[in-house]
C-alpha cells in the first residue's frame, strides 16, 4: 500500500500489503476505505493518504456532507419540536439539538433560540442507524464558540466539503493573508458551511468570493490573490 | 426530499445588500448572468446555461392525426421535466405547483404566442400532420429556471430540422435524411422569457435572480417578449403591489435584455452551421470546455532505470573501449523524470524532438555537470547516454536521454582544456527529449 499512498484509487479497488510500514500490526482506517472481511476495500474516488505510521484514509472532492461524531458543523434551525430543535446540517436528516444541550440552559431557563437562526454546534451521536443528535456545550458545560450565532449580520454561504479542510488545514495560508486585507469573523462548518461577517456587505461578499476563488489555488497562487485583492481593497 | 431552508442571517444579509445595489456575484442589479447556448450533433437538441442553471431540450417529431377542430395545423406539444437532479426538492414523475407554473408559463409563451408556424406542418389536411414535441429537462437548478428554459426552447426549435415529404395523390412519402436534406421549421419569432424580481414592495429591482434571490424575493414578474417588442406573455406573482411606472421600466429592460439573447442565440446557431457545413466537429463534446480538474498535482518521481541502466552502461563500456583512452572511466549522473498520470503527454514518434527545454533544468543539469567535474577531477568530451526504462508507467515507451547538452560540453571541455569533443558520435547516438515541466492545475 506504501507505493498507492497519494496516488489516485477508485471505488472497488482492494488495498493489499497494509503492514507493510507498519511496527504493529494494526491499521486504522479513515473516510473512503471500508473493511470487508480481511480485505480493505475503498469506497470513494481521490487520493489515498497516510499519515504515518498507520493511518490511512481518501481525500476525494465531496459536496454531500455525511454526519461524524465530534465534527463542528453550522446548523439552519428549521423547527421546534417539544424539548428539542430540528436543525438541518446538509446531511440526509435533520438532526436535534436538546434545548439543555446549551450553556447555561435549565428546564425553567430556556435559550433563546429561533426557527431560522444559525448554529454552530457539534456531534455528539452520530451513526448510520440513529438519528444525529448536536450538543452546544462542551464535556465542562461551556459553549466553547458553540451556540447561536449571525444574530447581529454576517452571511452564511455553502461551498465543497474540501475547501472547508483547505481552510483548516495549518499549510492553507489563505484565512493569515486575508485578514491582513481587511478584518473579519469566520465560522466554518466542517459540512460544507462558512458564515463570514466583516465591517460592510461589501467586504463580506469581497470575502466570500475570495474564498470561493481559492478552492483549486496553490499557496503561491493564494498568495498573489491576496496581495492583489489587498491593493484593490485599499483603493475601495 | 426537503430543500436547503434559508437562514434569517442569508435573508438579511441579502435584503441588506440588495438596498446597497451588491449582489452576492458580483454582479449590478439589471445584469444577466453568463448564458452559454450549444447545440447537440443531433438536430434539435440544445443545453443553455445561465450562470449555474442548465437546461437540456430536445426537438423530435412524428406524423399524427391532426384535432378535429383544426385539420390543417400541425401540433406543438410542450413537456417540462422537473428531476431531483436540478434541485432536490423537485419529484420525479410528478410536477410541483413550481412546475406546473413553469410549463403553463413556456406553453404561454412559446404556443400561444405562435411562434411556430404549425399550418406549415401540415401533410393531408385531416389525415396527416406533424406533431413537433419539445422535451426540456432541467438539469441544475440555481434560479431563473424559466428564462433558460425559454432560451433553450427557441433555439431547439430553431436547430431542429425535420424530413421533408412529399405528397402525389394519395401517396404521401416521408424521405429519410440520406435521400433530401431536412427542412427547418418556419419559426416566425422567437419570444424570451426575462424574469424581473421585486424586494421591499417594489421598491428595488433584480433580472436573472439566482435560486437564494428568489427565495427571498417578494414578488415576481415575468415579460415574455420578441426582439420585435412584441410581449406574449406577462405574469406578475407573490404579494406586491406595483406602480404603473415599475411595469413599464421592466418592459424596457427586457427589450433590450431580449435583443441581446436573440442576438446570442443567432450567433450560436450561425457557428454551428459554419461548422456543420466546414465539415468541423460539433457537438456537446466539442464545445464542453474543459475547465473542470481532471487531474491531481503529482510529485516529481525518482524513477529507478534497475537492471536497464547496468545494461546499457555495460554496452557503452563495451563500445567505448577501442574509441579512446579515457573513456572506460564511465559515471552518469541519477537523472529525474517527470512521469504523468498515464495518456497526458506522449513521447515523439521519431522526427525533431518538440519538447522544450526550460532554462531552470538546464541550469540545473549546468551546475551539476559542474559539481560532477570538480569531484571525479576527470576531464571527458563524451556526451553520454542513459537508457531509461519507464519503469511503473503503463506506457511501454523507452526513453533515451542525453545528459550533457552538445555546446554546453563544449563550453565545459574548453573551461577544462584538455577534453576533445566528438559531435558526430554523440549526436548519432540520441536526442534529447525532455518531458515539459507539469503546470500547476488551474481553476
Amino acid at each position: 500500500m506504501v507505493e498507492r499512498v497519494d496516488k489516485v484509487v477508485l471505488p472497488g479497488d482492494i488495498l493489499t500489503d497494509l503492514s507493510e510500514s507498519e511496527i504493529s500490526s494494526k491499521i486504522i482506517i479513515g473516510p473512503g476505505l471500508r473493511q470487508e472481511a480481511d480485505e480493505i476495500i475503498v469506497s470513494k474516488p481521490g487520493l489515498l493518504r497516510l499519515k504515518k505510521p498507520n493511518v490511512y484514509w481518501v481525500d476525494c472532492q465531496q459536496k454531500r456532507y455525511v454526519p461524524e461524531r465530534g465534527d463542528t458543523v453550522i446548523g439552519v434551525v428549521t423547527a421546534k419540536a417539544g424539548d428539542a430543535f430540528r436543525v438541518d446540517v446538509g446531511g440526509s436528516e435533520l438532526a436535534t439539538l436538546s434545548y439543555l444541550g446549551f450553556e447555561g440552559a435549565t428546564k425553567r431557563n430556556r435559550p433563546d433560540v429561533k426557527v431560522g437562526d444559525i448554529i454552530n454546534t457539534k456531534f455528539l451521536v452520530a451513526n448510520k442507524d440513529m438519528e444525529p443528535e448536536l450538543v452546544c456545550i462542551d464535556s465542562q458545560g461551556r459553549s466553547s464558540g458553540m451556540g447561536v450565532i449571525g444574530r447581529d449580520g454576517g452571511y452564511m454561504f455553502q461551498c465543497s466539503l474540501n475547501l472547508v479542510r483547505k481552510l483548516l488545514s495549518p499549510e492553507c495560508v489563505l484565512m493569515k493573508l486575508l485578514g491582513r486585507t481587511m478584518p473579519f469573523e469566520l465560522a466554518a462548518g466542517m459540512n460544507g458551511r462558512l458564515w463570514i461577517k466583516a465591517r460592510s456587505p461589501k467586504q463580506t461578499i469581497f470575502i466570500a468570493n475570495a474564498i470561493y476563488a481559492s478552492e483549486y489555488m496553490l499557496n503561491e497562487q493564494i498568495k498573489a490573490m491576496c496581495s492583489k485583492l489587498g491593493n484593490v481593497s485599499i483603493g475601495t | 426530499m426537503r430543500d436547503t431552508p434559508l437562514s434569517n442571517c442569508e435573508r438579511d444579509f441579502i435584503r441588506k445588500a440588495i438596498t446597497e445595489n451588491l449582489r452576492l456575484d458580483g454582479r449590478v442589479p439589471y445584469d444577466y448572468r453568463k448564458i452559454r447556448v450549444t447545440f447537440g450533433i443531433d438536430r434539435g437538441s440544445c443545453q443553455v446555461e445561465l450562470g449555474q442553471t442548465r437546461v437540456f431540450a430536445q426537438v423530435s417529431c412524428e406524423v399524427t392525426v391532426p384535432k378535429p377542430t383544426r385539420p390543417s395545423d400541425g401540433i406543438l406539444f410542450l413537456n417540462v421535466e422537473l428531476s431531483p437532479m436540478a434541485c432536490p426538492s423537485f419529484e420525479q414523475g410528478r410536477l410541483s405547483e413550481f412546475g406546473v407554473e413553469m410549463s403553463r408559463l413556456l406553453e404561454r409563451c412559446i404556443k400561444e404566442s405562435r411562434c411556430l408556424d404549425t399550418e406549415s406542418l401540415c401533410i393531408v389536411a385531416g389525415e396527416k400532420v406533424w406533431t413537433i414535441r419539445l422535451d426540456l429537462h432541467a438539469l441544475n437548478h440555481d434560479g431563473n429556471l424559466l428564462d433558460c428554459a425559454s432560451i433553450a426552447a427557441v433555439s431547439a426549435l430553431a436547430h431542429f430540422r425535420r424530413p421533408d415529404v412529399t405528397v402525389a395523390g394519395d401517396e404521401v412519402k416521408i424521405h429519410p435524411l440520406e435521400e433530401r436534406d431536412p427542412v427547418p421549421l418556419s419559426v416566425h419569432h422567437m419570444p424570451i422569457c426575462v424574469s424581473f424580481a421585486f424586494f421591499d414592495q417594489g421598491k428595488y429591482l433584480l433580472v436573472d435572480p439566482t435560486d437564494k434571490e428568489e427565495k427571498v424575493m417578494d414578488g415576481k414578474m415575468v415579460i415574455g417578449m420578441n426582439k420585435h417588442r412584441e410581449i406574449c406573455t406577462l405574469q406578475i406573482t407573490g404579494e406586491i403591489l406595483l406602480l404603473k411606472d415599475q411595469v413599464l421600466r421592466c418592459s424596457n429592460i427586457a427589450v433590450v435584455k431580449v435583443t441581446e439573447i436573440t442576438e446570442l442565440i443567432h450567433k450560436a446557431l450561425e457557428h454551428d452551421r459554419q461548422v456543420r457545413a466546414s465539415g468541423g466537429k460539433f457537438g456537446f463534446a466539442e464545445s464542453f470546455m474543459p475547465e473542470k480538474l481532471t487531474v491531481n498535482h503529482m510529485e516529481t518521481e525518482d524513477v529507478d532505470p534497475g537492471e536497464a541502466q547496468a545494461r546499457i552502461l555495460q554496452e557503452l563500456q563495451e563500445s567505448d573501449d577501442t574509441d579512446e583512452e579515457q573513456s572506460h572511466i564511465t559515471h552518469y549522473i541519477s537523472c529525474f523524470v517527470v512521469v504523468k498520470a498515464p495518456g497526458v503527454g506522449t513521447l515523439g514518434e521519431g522526427g525533431r524532438s518538440t519538447w522544450e527545454v526550460d532554462e531552470e533544468t538546464q541550469a540545473e543539469l549546468k551546475t551539476e555537470q559542474t559539481a560532477t567535474k570538480k569531484s571525479s577531477q576527470q576531464p571527458e568530451g563524451r556526451a553520454e547516454t542513459i537508457l531509461v526504462d519507464s519503469g511503473d508507467s503503463e506506457e511501454e515507451v523507452t526513453v533515451v536521454m542525453e545528459q550533457i547538452d552538445l555546446e554546453k560540453v563544449g563550453k565545459l571541455a574548453s573551461r577544462n582544456g584538455t577534453a576533445t569533443l566528438k559531435p558526430g558520435k554523440s549526436s548519432t547516438k540520441a536526442a534529447k527529449k525532455k518531458k515539459k515541466k507539469k503546470k500547476p492545475p488551474v481553476v
